[in-house]
């Protein structure tokens, strides 16, 4: 187990050494940031003072070497807008991303679920017709349509739900969250909703498929022939295998959603990491960008990694180690 | 005393889109306390829709139209799902094929035991322990306590056939049918399985239904013989019986077509042409277009007719009995 583990921390830093070359150089072909910082009556001598004091007069093979050493010493630079380091920003808005996401994941699991299991045992019922069209739309939708339409209809119309925001925060361990009060979550509801819809489609879809071909398996009705009650046949002994598939998924797909909140963040002005970004972009302040950029690179890394250990838990053949015939 | 398994006429179908395909045709067999029969038959016959009949397992798409299936004379068709649940595992177990496919990949043999035995006893999780371990011991695994931890692909085909034969033989049930339980595993551990499953069938008392196309493992094991065709029994009776001196075509022509009754290097005789799909079963006997002795007779259906005590034949023109 350890040797696996350390094979894929080791590929993982590989992979993050290529990716910070094409962040890099990939963020200084997109454009100039000098002009977004000079006024218009800037002459040439003020512009060359700016140039210098971002770094950006050298050449760019020293440019990039000097990222290189800051970034391992965990310095990813100063954000040219905000002035502070671009880390500590992050960090600053990362908790309501993750907030938001762990929300979607939840919601996705709590519903996706029960609805892709009672989809899989009643595959002719109309409820489950219903629900499979349900799951085809959360894939083919897109999401800021769906935002927007949740938001005319609860906060315009209905005037049920707040439209932006996170509303009221307490603190947990040093972190602010809003879960925990009526505000909060009022707040966070058709954010982490609009988030979780993708999500949601694929467990659905998932469970039910692991459903209708779990049911068929031998062991199933090994187990039925022993007695052993529907309820555990279902629930433990078929669910144990359509589990491992679901698991796997969304531990993928959980990194990319909170790279992908971007969208959902902008439209319920969430104050997460993505729409830091969008606002990053607009004055492209190549600091916040490129840190974004890493951040994200070294969480799916890491979410990869903890996705296949966890597998190997739950799937005991493919456990390392473990002894085979 | 009833016998443990009594069917009469039972009729299952699979409903499709060509309308109801009846696999079983009137299934007549009647198993008695500690007896072991072989149902014999091609792949498709209908011996494992047969089983599945008598446990009511049958996959959603079918049912049973017809008939009558008593387990220690209780009308199993009459019963409710929960009753029939009480009784799977306690009173009439299943051994399957495919022993890489039996036990469930992803939960530990200890779970897979205990579940199977206290869904009928309330063990506490210590006793029921010992008890697996105990009946893994009986079917001659060593260190059971070991194996209790394991999953199942850390064991040996053989050795995961061995546990689901202790999980079905955990509650001493009265009838057990094993279906194809050698036929996916090596010869040398086919003899093995064969002796465990007879030994403990023998010493419990236990009634076996042992399902199977290899009419060669047959003569060993049972005491009487049931010849499975086209989703009909079309012979039965007592095992050396039916061997020697086969009275229905088609038994005649398994019989000659098992590599031991013949020298070597000599060609195997083979049944001309296949058996009949749900689909093309023929009007009269479902043999006749393979049959040697067929008469305009055939056209009509046999019905079995006892053609000498315990013996069962569904022939209009059966072969010629011992010495007759
Ligand atoms: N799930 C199913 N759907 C439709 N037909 C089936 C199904 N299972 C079995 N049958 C039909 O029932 C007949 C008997 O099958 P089976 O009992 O499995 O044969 P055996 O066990 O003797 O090899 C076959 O003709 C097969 O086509
Ligand atoms: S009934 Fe006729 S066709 Fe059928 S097995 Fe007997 S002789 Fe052959
Ligand atoms: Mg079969």
């Amino acid at each position: 187990m350890l040797e696996f583990i350390l094979r894929r921390v080791a590929q993982a830093v590989l992979v993050l050494f290529v990716m910070t070359l094409l962040v890099f150089f990939g963020v200084h072909v997109i454009g100039n940031p000098v002009y977004i910082f000079a006024s218009s009556e800037c002459t040439r001598e003020c512009l060359n003072d700016i140039i210098a004091n971002l770094g950006l007069d050298r050449p760019i093979w020293e440019q990039y070497w000097l990222f290189l050493g800051n970034l391992l010493q965990g310095d990813l630079g100063r954000s040219f807008t905000h002035g502070v380091p671009a880390m500590s920003l992050i960090w600053q808005r990362f908790p309501a991303t993750l907030e938001l996401a762990t929300a979607a994941l939840v919601l996705a699991l709590a519903a996706g679920l029960p609805l892709g299991l009672y989809a899989g045992l009643r595959p002719d019922s109309p409820v489950s017709k219903a629900i499979m069209g349900f799951s085809m739309l959360g894939f083919s939708v897109p999401i800021f349509w769906i935002g927007l339409i949740l938001i005319l209809t609860f906060s315009v119309r209905l005037g049920w739900l707040p439209a932006i925001g996170r509303g009221q925060l307490v603190e947990v361990l040093g972190v602010r969250v809003s879960f925990l009060t009526l505000d909060g979550l009022r707040h966070l509801a058709m954010p982490s909703f609009t988030l979780s819809l993708i999500m949601m489609s694929m467990v659905i879809r998932l469970t039910r498929a692991g459903m209708r071909e779990v049911l068929h398996t031998d062991y199933i009705r090994f187990a039925r022939a022993n007695g052993i009650r529907e309820s555990r046949v279902i629930g433990v002994h078929a669910m144990k295998n359509i589990l491992i598939p679901v698991v796997t998924v969304l531990g993928m797909e959980f990194a990319s959603v909170i790279a992908f909140a971007v969208v959902t963040e902008s439209i319920f002005s969430w104050p997460g990491v993505g729409k830091m970004l969008i606002d990053a972009i607009a004055v492209l302040d190549r600091p916040l960008i490129v840190a974004y950029l890493i951040f994200v690179v070294v969480m799916f890394v890491t979410l990869n990694l903890l996705v296949d250990i966890l597998y190997s838990v739950l799937d005991p053949r493919v456990r390392v180690g473990g002894r085979t015939r | 005393m009833a016998p443990v398994l009594d069917i009469r006429g039972l009729r299952t179908a699979f409903a499709t889109a060509a309308g109801d395909l009846h696999a079983l045709d009137g299934i007549d067999l009647v198993v008695n306390r500690g007896e072991i029969v072989a149902l014999v038959g091609e792949s498709g016959s209908g011996k494992s829709v047969t089983g599945f009949s008598i446990t009511g397992l049958l996959p959603a798409a079918a049912r049973v139209t017809a008939g009558e299936v008593r387990l220690n004379g209780i009308d199993l068709r009459a019963l409710s799902p929960a009753a029939m649940r009480s009784l799977r595992g306690r009173k009439v177990a299943m051994i399957f094929q495919d022993p890489m496919m039996t036990l469930n990949p992803v939960l530990r043999i200890d779970t897979q035991m205990t579940d199977a035995l206290r869904a009928h006893l309330p063990l506490g999780r210590a006793e029921a322990r010992a008890r697996c371990a105990a009946a893994l011991a009986e079917v001659g695994i060593d260190e059971p306590e070991a194996r209790l931890k394991m999953y199942p692909h850390q064991l040996s085909g053989g050795m995961r056939q061995r546990v689901a034969i202790a999980i079905a033989l955990l509650h001493s049930p009265d009838l057990v049918i094993a279906d194809e339980p050698t036929t996916a595993l090596d010869v040398t551990i086919q003899g093995q399985i064969l002796a465990v499953v007879q030994r403990l069938c023998r010493e419990k008392g236990t009634a076996l239904v042992w399902i199977t196309h290899d009419l060669a493992v047959v003569a060993g094991i049972a005491d009487r013989i049931a010849v499975m065709y086209a989703g009909r029994i079309v012979e039965q009776g007592p095992v050396d019986a039916v061997l020697d001196a086969p009275r229905h075509p088609y038994t005649r022509g398994l019989i000659d077509s098992v590599p031991a009754s013949h020298p070597k290097g000599q060609r195997l005789p083979q049944i001309p042409g296949r058996m009949p799909t749900l689909t093309e079963l023929p009007e009269g006997c479902a043999f006749a277009p393979r049959c040697t002795r067929r008469s305009a007779a055939c056209a009509a259906r046999p019905d079995p007719a006892e053609a000498a005590p315990g013996r069962w034949v569904r022939c209009f023109h059966p072969l010629p009995g011992a010495g007759g």
